[in-house]
């Protein structure tokens, strides 16, 4: 069994060119310790058997024919819920997508095809992306394998929580305000959310469209590189997918960060409590070792980012999900019982499909975002709200053009914490929205900037009786994922 | 504050429909948020362009050809009913 010691891509790379072991039996390996574990975890909604099978059977035919095989081949990962694979279900967690087969693969898995990978299955998630916990799933929550009580966060802590089982090599997540970052620092893995473009999001079911993001989470720097090589760049059916040159990012992983200059925001360290404050300098005194200059940097209007955000995503949630209807696919309740609802122009049998399927299809969280966003969009509070968040949206980014301006003196990447603190215990926060918005705070400003970042394990803190992982954020410069990376893989390998 | 008639009234733009107990819990929960998110007039967002979309991409435009999808049987498989290879609507008018 290969699960006495957890590999990284390239020595199981190593291994199947080796003949060290088949990819058959690498995946049907990974099938026996999910069946192991999982019953307690719950990382995975759908386990894709024969797909990883028939996948990795291709891989070993490749082999046996003397074939060379790419970096990924025959690697086996997880995909959240909420990306396609043709012919497989995706629910994206919600009642209201049960039923729903995908009929296309997204482009991220349609490349991560073409590179070989092996899909063990789709991981589970907060409906529709929407938390910070995995608890607003619609089929039950996904724990934290390093305590079964607390949450693994979100809204991707199903891959978050397979990778760091042992359940996946690696897996996909989408990070819309902090939904891969999150995940990965409460359960002590590597999760990175690119620059906003620098991967096509057609067949990544919508959130909020201009934060949304596909993203690796792994447990080294190196195979988040290698996923990241593998999805990246432009693709015609995503006109926000962004020119690019076809890059190995773990090419650029030199060990090296001297002469790097890393920004720290005072006002984040100084809030902090103080277990996560000594884990901060723990960081910045290692960074300082390796000769980078670390260097206390000003972001002003950052502060306003959470606030902005939850009137931003609302907005773009209300409109993307206006989809689920009843009347094109998904649930669809029709039993037309007399809502006394009326809406002009509307035939009373249609209102009340359209009322029922969401009424039942979505769960409450969803409710939530979708009445805040019709709310700040419709008449007469239009400014008030979505267009004034929008113009606080420019001052941000204006704040980090700033920071990281090169002729300015200006920074490669800042550093902050992921997260407040490590994993809160499952029905903790679920009462007050306001309580599970605020995880988000250290990594929103990334998706409202569009600036790609990366949440490193940085050691682990007590809590009650059990030793949870925390992580660190590095924010790098727009499309510098090569910076971003090479800080990260310097820091872990020291 | 967002009242339970306000709540209703969004209710209805969004075509959600909503029990007693939801739109009590809404009615809190809405104005919670708008309360705390208040924060934002604080501010000065005089003369500020509004960013929509960060890396300011627009209009991207290409040939307009029609294209051939290749799974149509795994979309008409999706409608919730059909008829006759079509998505069966509710009536609309």
């Amino acid at each position: 069994m290969l699960h006495d010691k957890c590999f990284m891509i390239r020595e199981l790379h190593e291994k199947l060119i080796n003949k060290e072991i088949s990819a058959v039996k690498l995946a049907e390996d990974y099938f026996a310790v999910i069946e192991k574990k999982d019953k307690e975890i719950f990382a995975y909604l759908t386990l894709t058997k024969e797909l990883a099978l028939e996948q990795a059977k291709k891989v070993d035919e490749k082999i046996a024919r003397g074939e060379s095989i790419g970096i990924l081949e025959g690697i086996p990962g997880a995909i959240k819920d909420n990306i396609l694979i043709k012919n497989i279900r995706a629910t994206a967690s919600s009642k209201i997508l049960d039923n729903y087969i995908a009929p296309y693969d997204a482009t991220v898995i349609k490349k991560l095809k073409d590179s070989g990978a092996v899909f063990l299955g789709k991981t589970n998630l907060d409906e529709f992306a929407m938390g910070s916990s995995t608890e607003n799933s619609a089929y039950g929550p996904t724990k934290n394998p390093h305590d079964l009580e607390r949450v693994p966060g979100g809204s991707s802590g199903g891959s978050a929580a397979a990778v760091a089982g042992d359940m996946a090599v690696w897996a996909l997540g989408t990070d819309t305000g902090g939904s891969i970052r999150q995940p990965a620092a409460l359960c002590g893995v590597m999760g990175l959310k690119p620059t906003y473009g620098r991967i096509s999001r057609y067949g990544a079911i919508a959130m909020g469209s201009s934060l949304d993001q596909i993203g690796p989470i792994a447990k080294t720097v190196e195979d988040v590189a290698i996923v990241l090589s593998a999805i990246a760049g432009e693709d015609k059916m995503d006109a926000t997918s962004a020119r690019s040159a076809d890059k190995k990012y773990e090419d650029y992983l030199t060990g090296e960060v001297k002469g790097l200059k890393i920004g720290v925001v005072k006002e984040y360290l100084e809030n902090l409590n103080p277990e996560m404050k000594e884990k901060m300098e723990e960081v910045i005194e290692k960074f300082k070792k390796m000769g980078a200059e670390i260097k206390e940097v000003e972001l002003p209007f950052a502060k306003y980012s959470l606030p902005a955000y939850y009137i931003i995503m609302p907005c773009e949630i209300s409109s993307n999900l206006a989809r689920y209807d009843g009347i094109k696919y998904g649930m669809r309740i029709d039993d037309q019982e007399t809502s006394k609802v009326k809406a002009d122009g509307l035939p009373k049998t249609l209102l009340e499909t359209y009322l029922d399927s969401r009424k039942y299809g979505l769960g409450s969280e969803v409710k939530r975002r979708i009445m805040l966003g019709t709310y700040a969009l419709s008449s007469g509070y239009y400014e008030a709200y979505y267009l004034r968040a929008q113009k606080v949206r420019t001052l941000i980014k204006k704040d980090f053009e700033k920071v990281f301006n090169p002729s300015a003196d200006g920074v490669d990447l800042i550093l902050t914490p992921t997260t407040t603190t490590p994993a809160f215990k499952i029905g903790e926060k679920t009462e007050d929205p306001l309580k599970m918005y605020l995880e988000d705070i250290f990594t929103v400003t990334a998706n409202i900037s569009g600036v790609p970042a990366i949440s490193i394990p940085c050691g682990k803190i007590k809590v009650d009786n059990s030793e949870m992982p925390v992580g660190f954020q590095l924010m790098g410069k727009w499309f510098d994922e090569e910076n971003l990376l090479r800080a990260a893989h310097a820091f872990e390998i020291m | 504050m967002i009242n339970k008639s306000e709540v209703q009234h969004i209710a209805t733009l969004a075509r959600i429909g909503l029990d007693e107990k939801e739109i009590d819990k809404l009615s809190k929960d809405l104005s919670g948020i708008l309360n705390w998110v208040e924060k934002l007039k604080e501010v000065n967002v005089d003369g500020v362009e509004p960013t929509a979309h960060i890396t300011g991409v627009n209009n991207i435009s290409r040939e307009d050809r029609v294209g051939d999808f290749e799974n149509k049987e795994g979309i008409k498989k999706l409608f919730p009913e059909e008829k006759d290879g079509f998505d069966k609507v509710k009536s609309v008018l």
